[in-house]
């Protein structure tokens, strides 16, 4: 199945947008990947000389896919225009690198999703299949009637 | 279980959530969770859960609505304890 209508509502983009496609999407949890492009801006300097994945990015890449992708996915209406979202808490461990051009794999696994807030437990694995970081992730997600 | 004790057990879970500038001594029965207790919507949310846990309740989102001070939420729980028993 084509997921590309929520990846369509997510509020990123470039050079923002951690998400390139969504492999399974239900109620209870979510797969997608990335690719972390060689030319990515931010290897420059992170670090010197020694281009790695900030630990930030593969976090954010596991809120935008296990997150942002599932929530919109769960409010489960078709007018996300006025959606807000907020990120308010995670917790992250990482155990290997993510080197320029790599493919990352994120899994997530809703927890609870009640009153707004979506937690999760995320797991972000490399093109070999590799455990490269884990976590809790949770967010609020509201629909503002005025749109302000 | 009395008035007494339901204050005290929810004086316990919001102990929890509060943030390292606001000490247990500021919960009082007319706190203001967001307002005077610097607790966030996402705590807010992760109180209710646990109050449904430790209360046996279910809350709903116009309960959630309604719950601005600790007042609120003792009433809200006795609501429910009313109804389910």
């Amino acid at each position: 199945m084509n997921y590309s209508h929520i990846i369509a509502q997510l509020p990123y983009s470039e050079p923002f947008l951690f998400v390139d496609a969504l492999q399974e999407v239900s109620k209870e949890g979510i797969k997608g990947s990335y690719t972390f492009s060689k030319d990515l801006d931010f290897y420059r300097g992170h670090f010197k000389e020694n281009p790695v994945t900030p630990g930030v990015l593969l976090t954010e890449c596991c809120a935008q896919i296990g997150l942002v992708c599932l929530g919109i996915h769960l409010m489960a209406t078709s007018d996300l225009s006025n959606l807000q979202i907020g990120f308010s808490s995670s917790e992250m461990e990482f155990l290997l690198p993510v080197y320029p051009g790599e493919k990352v794999r994120v899994r997530s696994e809703k927890i609870y999703f009640r009153f707004n807030k979506l937690k999760c437990k995320v797991q972000l694995y490399n093109e070999v299949g590799e455990l490269v970081c884990k976590g809790v992730l949770s967010g609020m997600f509201k629909i503002t009637e005025d749109g302000a | 279980m009395t008035e007494a004790a339901h204050y005290q057990k929810l004086k316990e879970i919001v102990a929890i959530y509060l943030p390292e500038d606001v000490s247990v001594d500021a919960i009082t029965q007319e706190s203001h969770f967001i307002n005077e207790l610097n607790i966030n919507s996402a705590n807010l949310v992760d109180i209710v859960l646990d109050v449904e846990d430790a209360f046996d309740i279910t809350l709903e989102n116009e309960d959630m609505d309604q719950m601005e001070t600790v007042q609120d939420a003792l009433g809200i729980i006795d609501i429910k304890l009313a109804k389910e028993s």
